[in-house]
């Protein structure tokens, strides 16, 4: 039997190029490590629209309340929400991101949606992750066309990395970019993958290499191993433990010095229909799991990251018949890492009152989503206002970057 | 013709062409290969699926559309009794607010969720899809059948209507057109609610319509553009903007029946006549003076059958079968037959069988996480009774069943399913499948099964010094010649 990949590739070489750094062999090794910036993003889709009004709630509109009704969080209480700068407090489920927040490295915006109104996930996520003005575009996402803008500035430097079995929209199209998903089924053990290797190094060269950079990139992702619950409990990506894991993953690679630079996650189990109290504070609580292994596995390089985390679109304002909320039109993004300006809610607040409700049940919005995410990448990397524009979020000339999310 | 016995064929037929062999299978190939696919081919009704655990789309609809009434009753009910209970009092509320009690058996305990109606009628369509394929003779007409349902793609991600409708648009508007006309599929898929639903079209109203006219609503390209884009012509075919919107006006009104249509039976195709634009718009140059249905019927049949099509189809089977560069040749003669024939499907299949460049090109390609699985299946002879681990290996290897990335469906590059995550994903998943396996003998005659005598001398050496029987069949499965087509 033969195969087209048995080409002269020697063995030897194959085993030179082995150990750990192979698997960003890759991508060509940064130049230089003595850069004065060493910028990071991480960017998180919460699929299924993540309700902001519960999330960050506007305790003081003296509409909240009683629009929200058993949805609506409480100053008080065993299950008190907690203060952030006294018109809004944050779900008591995030305790990480609230000591981020009185630290100054997390902020909230507020009041903020894609240019998407209709009430699809399906094509809000679309919009959300493709970067473009409506739906029908899946071919690239935003981020990955901003990783491919700046190689082609500084081929080196720049890399992306998509976290899932299948990468986010968001990290997929023209920049290569490196893949990893956090485990689901028990790991085959290092004695069987060293056989399957020395067997695709025999018979399949192109096998081996990608068999090989897939092992090594989830060693570095896993190194130090899953303590506590989370070696015991392996979640999907809407529970705690799932999302802890994905982040402690992407975190160690980040941290990785000729690793990636960007990195595309996304947890799932937003759509809060039914039982909305119960399934957020769960939710939420994973997303802080996951802010606080960000902190902890970047290490030094903490201080130059900044995560944001997107939802495709919010809830309806009114709680409906069954404990839940519906689709609506603005959410949150929260921002938290050491290079995030905190400590803040960056809101135009639309109010609450049925005539502010955006055709009468969600909350309005009063930012765009792309304008925050040029901001991100204007501040982190320098895009130019052109690119961010025309390539990374086409036909968004209008739509000008927040500037001063990152500190600095 | 076969002189002697054929190996290396019968490897090509079953491997390349079909879905892997299954015990005996390599034997009973080796003595002619080409007639071993053809006589699958002809076999009648080979491609179609139907089974009692199935329902055709509109009664599998009309359960889902029952489902979803009976919810927002339930709904209306909580609805009002919330109201009367919360107290608006503040800040006492956010505690004050038990959900819907769930359900408890006899015995006072909680009872595990109730699968839904879209999740039973999934899995069923799952499960049957997934025997057929690992009981088919060579699988060629079964991989015909999964390049067609992916080059017409369709997402459960779009919501519960797709996820219902999924399985029976790939047995309705797919399986009976395989080895029949592409013009027929393309009418077909088409009109069929599940892509209808997914591309939007149930939304896309004439502006000029009476419809249009009084809501003020308009047009949504979005299935326009993909039957141009994706479905048809492709890429670079020759089309401009102002054609995908001539196309979405030719079809606005192609909708289906809701629960309460007064038109057609509950989700089924119907025709809204006062939603269609009126007009004869000109697409590709050509004007469609037409009324009705059948402007769209008409516009749909020329597009099948331009030549821009018979090459984006050509190139697309040649990358799958073949190589990823679609070598020149055999997309030359797929080309001219699909030409020559109108679209003939079973046509084109016979001249894909008949290139001798097809038999002789090294294995380039490798399995998709699917074939992958059902190639295990297939040599093992091992078949859940459960869809359940094999959908959870599919979504494990991202290739979640009919929930490809977008409308251009999964990948089909040797880059994209032997990237370096996936590789890994797939060792661990062939790891578990190993320790699930039982009973399947020696590991070396599986190995004879699936390779035969053109197992390698290292794979064979590798299969027979693992350390244990899970061991050997998990290197077995993740082999070269297991995981190569």
């Amino acid at each position: 039997m033969s195969f087209a990949s048995s080409s002269a590739v020697s063995r030897r070489r194959l085993l030179a190029l082995g150990g750990v750094s192979l698997a960003l062999a890759y991508f060509p090794r940064a130049a230089s490590a003595s850069t004065a910036r060493d910028p990071r993003l991480v960017v998180i889709v919460l699929r299924g629209a993540l309700d902001g009004l519960s999330a960050v709630a506007p305790i003081g509109d003296p509409d909240y309340a009683a629009l929200r009704g058993s949805l609506a969080l409480s100053p008080v209480g065993d299950k008190a929400a907690l203060p952030l700068d006294g018109f809004f407090a944050l779900h008591p489920a995030m305790p990480v991101f609230a000591r981020l927040y009185k630290e100054g490295r997390g902020s909230v915006v507020h009041a903020v949606a894609t240019s998407y109104r209709e009430r699809s996930h399906f094509d809000g996520q679309d919009v959300l992750e493709s970067g473009h003005p409506g739906p029908g575009y899946t071919e690239s996402g935003w981020l990955n066309r901003a990783v491919f803008a700046l190689q082609s500035a500084e081929p080196t430097r720049h890399r992306g990395l998509g976290v899932g079995a299948a990468a986010p929209l968001l990290m997929r199209g023209p920049a290569a970019s490196l893949g990893w998903a956090p485990q689901f089924l028990p790991p085959a053990g290092e004695d069987l993958a060293q056989r399957v290797l020395d067997l695709y190094t025999h018979s399949d060269p192109a096998l081996a290499a990608a068999l090989r950079a897939g092992l090594d990139a989830d060693k570095i992702a896993t190194s130090g191993g899953l303590t506590g619950d989370m070696a015991k409990a392996r979640g999907g990506m809407d529970q705690p433990n799932g999302m802890r894991q994905a982040a402690m993953g992407a975190a160690r690679l980040l941290a990785t010095p000729d690793g990636p630079r960007v990195a595309a996650l996304a947890f799932d189990g937003w759509d809060t229909h039914a039982n909305e109290n119960g399934l957020l504070a769960t939710r939420l609580s994973g997303l802080d799991g996951a802010l606080e292994e960000f902190e902890k596995g970047l290490g030094e390089a903490w201080k130059e990251t900044a995560i944001v985390a997107i939802t495709e679109f919010g809830r309806t304002a009114r709680v409906n018949g069954t404990g839940g909320s519906d689709h609506g039109t603005a959410s949150v993004a929260f921002l938290a890492g050491g290079a995030v300006r905190g400590a803040r809610v960056v809101a135009d607040w639309p109010g609450l009152k049925s005539s502010q409700l955006y055709q009468g049940r969600d909350l309005a919005a009063t930012q765009d989503l792309r304008a925050v995410a040029k901001g991100l990448l204007a501040d982190q990397f320098g895009l130019s206002a052109q690119a961010l524009a025309e390539k990374i979020f086409p036909d968004s000339a209008a739509v000008a970057p927040s500037r001063g999310l990152i500190s600095g | 013709m076969a002189i002697g016995p054929d190996p290396r064929g019968a490897l090509v037929a079953l491997d390349r062409f079909g879905l892997g062999a299954k015990p005996g299978d390599l034997a009973a190939a080796a003595a002619d290969p080409r007639g071993f696919l053809l006589e699958e081919m002809r076999r009648p009704n080979v491609g179609r699926l139907e089974s009692a655990s199935l329902v055709p789309s509109n009664v599998a609809l009309q359960a889902l559309f029952a489902d979803q009434q009976e919810k927002r009753m339930e709904r209306e009910r909580n609805m009002a009794s919330e109201a009367a209970r919360v107290s608006m009092a503040w800040p006492g509320a956010a505690t004050a607010a038990p959900g819907p009690a769930p359900p408890r058996g006899a015995d006072g305990k909680q009872k595990p969720p109730e699968a839904s109606i879209e999740q039973k009628l999934f899995r069923a369509e799952a499960m049957a899809r997934f025997e057929k394929r690992a009981r088919a003779q060579a699988g060629f007409v079964e991989r015909l059948v999964a390049f067609w349902s992916n080059h017409f793609a369709v997402s459960v991600a779009k919501g519960q209507f797709v996820r219902v409708a999924a399985g029976p648009f790939e047995r309705e508007a797919i399986r009976p057109h395989a080895l029949g006309r592409f013009a027929d599929m393309l009418a077909a898929v088409e009109s069929h609610p599940a892509m209808l639903f997914y591309l939007d079209n149930q939304r896309s109203i004439g502006p000029a319509s009476a419809a249009g006219r009084f809501a003020g609503k308009g047009l949504n390209e979005n299935l326009a553009r993909e039957i141009l884009e994706l479905h048809t012509l492709g890429v670079g075919g020759g089309y401009s903007q102002t054609d995908v919107n001539a196309l979405a006006r030719i079809v606005t009104g192609w909708s289906f029946a809701e629960a309460e249509s007064e038109i057609g039976e509950p989700g089924g195709f119907v025709f809204k006549a006062n939603w269609h634009e009126p007009g004869a718009p000109v697409l590709l140059g050509r004007a469609y003076p037409q009324k009705g249905r059948d402007q769209g019927a008409a516009a749909l049949a020329d597009i099948a059958r331009h030549p821009a099509t018979a090459t984006h189809i050509a190139t697309k089977l040649a990358r799958h079968f073949v190589d990823d560069t679609a070598p020149k040749p055999i997309v030359d003669a797929l080309t001219k037959t699909f030409r020559e024939t109108d679209g003939d499907l079973s046509a084109v299949a016979d001249t894909l069988i008949q290139s001798d460049l097809a038999w002789s090109e090294p294995f380039s390609k490798i399995r998709t996480p699917d074939e992958f699985l059902v190639a295990t299946a297939r040599a093992t002879g091992v078949l859940p009774n459960d869809p359940g681990p094999y959908l959870n290996r599919l979504n494990a290897m991202g290739m979640p069943l009919w929930q490809p990335p977008g409308p251009n469906g999964y990948p089909d590059s040797v880059d994209a399913w032997a990237s370096p995550e996936a590789m890994k994903l797939r060792l661990d998943v062939a790891w578990q499948i190993a320790q699930s396996l039982k009973d399947i003998g020696h590991p070396l005659s599986l190995l004879d099964t699936a390779a035969g005598l053109a197992a390698s001398r290292e794979t064979r050496e590798a299969v027979s010094r693992a350390e244990s029987r899970p061991q050997a069949l998990a290197i077995l499965l993740m082999s070269p010649e297991f995981q190569r087509r």
